[in-house]
């Protein structure tokens, strides 16, 4: 796979915008984990993609595979989403801790070509009368004469169309694809020449990026998950899906840390400092995705107005109220016991496990979020949700992890690398 | 055997006894903030436990060398937050069904989710005020009254002097080896500190 990825250009630009730089790596910077560190998951993720799709476009599978896979990619969009934020953030507030690990959730932000690509089962469901967003794309939703009439619907037929929503869906691509590919480029600048200025540039950048990607972040959760149901809404849902997806960025960068430390890379790089702030940060957004979640089900608890309460309904009766109580206890509950103690943060395979586990719980949370609309009768998992899910993750760290092994790992022009390396929790 | 707990104990807030003949113990003063790093090392090394330093501007890693490891403060906080949070959970059920049952718009007197925001506000204002608290009560502060002020050289503390205080409650205090001790590591000066609840200068 690694032979036809560099001999064809234009699938190479699909994952990484820029040129390799690895030849101006210094030495301990260097990505010393060979091929088979991201052939593997590359691989795995490719073989079960290729079957859940073989089968999940079938007859009987197509309704349900739709669903797995909006999961599965809304998913891997979070992480990319919640890592472009990291890095906007950090440059703006001028975080210097966080410099020697920069060039992991610099990576992750770069996939959005990648995930664009992979979005076009979504874009071929959108176009199904069963598929994802048949409630709201059906045709004859506006018109009073059809049997597919819906009072509300046609109300909302100006924002709800297929074409605007591929408009849209590309605008969205657009921005994420122009804000995270610039600053990847910056950063890869910065590795060569070590001109001071370009960290003035990266700031620029984040200033006019962050308001755009947050504005299309939440807008991007309104359509691609919020329309699933499309008679429901709720503002605060971009904060919602903004709030797992940052917890989970976190989650991942610092198992992508330990995995490429486990490698023998980024050794005396990343150090027990970094990991503790990493688990600090877990922490503060578990709670902060609790306060908002819990912020859209009290308003809707209060208001009690039908319209607004029946997507609460739908997930909290026909089995569904396990999940929404499984939530509750280990998205919120049990996380914030065992991270707020220092030990666990500074423990890194008590962190592992705890990252691992919430990853898990923001696919859970996309499931649950998504799942209630297609089975509102009875709460099931599919194998096609974790085979989606799998194939889609797997592939999108090995895509990740070989854009990751074309340059330096650590961003070796940064002014502020020699604080960071330094750097620790008082 | 009580005296001794609670003297050990007062001495991890900075609150040191005098000696029965009045020695407070030995004010060593130090050239630059890296002597007296390495002098809190020597004498934590040295088997010293009331013992303090004394410097303008927090110096970093001087909580490493003084072997001061981790504050207790978060337990009392984690006490706080969950006292805030029983608190809260008691108030709103006493309030809401028991005191004063009101219906409003059919909903159940008592429920968890309108009782969530007051839950979380009193674990969090329990949890601030048990963290400052604590931490009031283990660093011993305010303390307006301290033998140390006694000594001339002192008032530079807040200026450009560095000070490292071997107290005589510790049970390895001896005024010539401790003296010695605190030479050897570089010490400018040494005096020894009478607690006379009174100054010696206008004495």
């Amino acid at each position: 796979m690694a032979d036809t990825l560099h001999s064809s250009p234009i699938l190479v630009k699909l994952v990484d915008t820029a040129e390799p730089t690895r030849g101006h790596a210094l030495k301990p910077y260097q990505w010393t984990g060979g091929t088979r560190a991201y052939l593997v998951p590359m691989l795995i993720g490719a073989a079960t993609l290729a079957v859940s799709l073989v089968v999940g476009f079938s007859e009987t599978f197509r309704e349900q595979f739709y669903f797995s896979y909006l999961v599965g990619w809304t998913f891997c969009l979070s992480l990319a989403l919640g890592a472009l934020f990291v890095v906007l953030i950090k440059h703006l507030t001028k975080a210097s801790w966080i410099v020697a690990l920069r060039r992991i959730p610099e990576a992750l932000a770069a996939s959005f070509p990648f995930l664009a690509l992979l979005s076009i089962p979504i874009i071929i469901g959108l176009f199904d009368d069963h598929g994802l967003y048949h409630h709201w794309s059906i045709d004859g939703i506006a018109d009073p004469g059809s049997e597919h009439y819906d009072e509300i619907l046609a109300g909302k037929v100006a924002y709800l169309n297929k074409p605007f929503f591929l408009l849209r869906l590309a605008f969205y691509f657009v921005i994420w694809t122009l804000v995270s590919s610039k600053l990847w480029g910056l950063s890869l600048r910065q590795d060569l020449s070590g001109n001071a200025h370009i960290a003035a540039k990266q700031r620029k950048v984040s200033a006019w990026g962050l308001p755009l990607v947050a504005l299309t972040t939440a807008f991007g959760s309104y359509d691609l998950l919020m329309s699933v149901d499309p008679h429901w809404f709720s503002t605060i849902f971009g904060v919602y899906f903004f709030a797992g997806a940052f917890m989970a960025a976190f989650c991942l960068i610092a198992l992508l840390c330990m995995f490429l430390q486990r490698m023998g890379m980024l050794r005396g790089v990343v150090t027990r400092e970094h990991y503790h702030d990493l688990g600090k940060l877990m922490f503060a957004f578990v709670v902060f995705w609790a306060y908002i979640a819990f912020s859209q089900y009290m308003l809707y608890w209060y208001g009690g107005i039908p319209e607004e309460t029946i997507w609460f309904r739908h997930r909290l009766e026909h089995g569904w109220e396990t999940h929404s109580a499984i939530l509750l206890v280990a998205h919120f509950i049990l996380p914030f016991l065992i991270l707020l103690p220092r030990a666990v943060k500074r423990n890194l395979p008590l962190l592992a496990v705890m990252a691992v586990w919430l990853l898990v719980m923001q696919w859970f949370d996309h499931h649950w979020l998504a799942m209630p609309v297609l089975h509102y009768d009875q709460a099931t998992f599919h194998w096609l949700d974790v085979s989606c899910w799998i194939g889609l993750t797997a592939l999108f760290l090995g895509v990740t992890l070989w854009r990751l092994s074309r340059h330096a790992l650590v961003p070796q022009g940064d002014p502020f690398l020699a604080k960071s390396l330094r750097f620790e929790n008082v | 055997m009580l005296k001794r707990l609670v003297r050990d104990l007062k001495a991890t807030m900075g609150i040191y006894q005098a000696r029965e003949d009045r020695v407070y113990g030995l004010l060593a003063e130090f050239e630059h903030p890296g002597a007296l790093l390495k002098a809190a090392r020597t004498v934590r090394m040295a088997g010293y436990k009331h013992f303090d330093t004394h410097s303008p501007f927090p110096i970093h890693g001087m909580d490493k060398a003084m072997g001061l490891g981790q504050s207790k403060v978060g337990y009392i906080t984690f006490l706080g937050g969950a006292t805030g949070l029983a608190l809260a959970t008691w108030l709103q059920w006493w309030t809401s069904a028991v005191d004063y049952p009101i219906n409003i718009s059919g909903k159940p007197f008592f429920a968890i989710e309108p009782s969530i925001p007051i839950m979380f506000e009193l674990t969090v204002l329990f949890s601030a005020l048990f963290a400052v608290g604590g931490m009031l009560l283990l660093n011993g502060l305010p303390r307006p009254y301290n033998p140390l002020f006694y000594s001339r050289a002192f008032a530079r503390v807040t200026d450009d002097a560095f000070f490292l205080h071997v107290a005589a409650s510790d049970r390895q205090f001896d005024l010539e080896g401790t003296e010695a001790l605190l030479r050897d590591a570089q010490a400018q000066h040494v005096e020894v500190i009478h607690d006379h609840g009174y100054s010696e200068l206008h004495a």
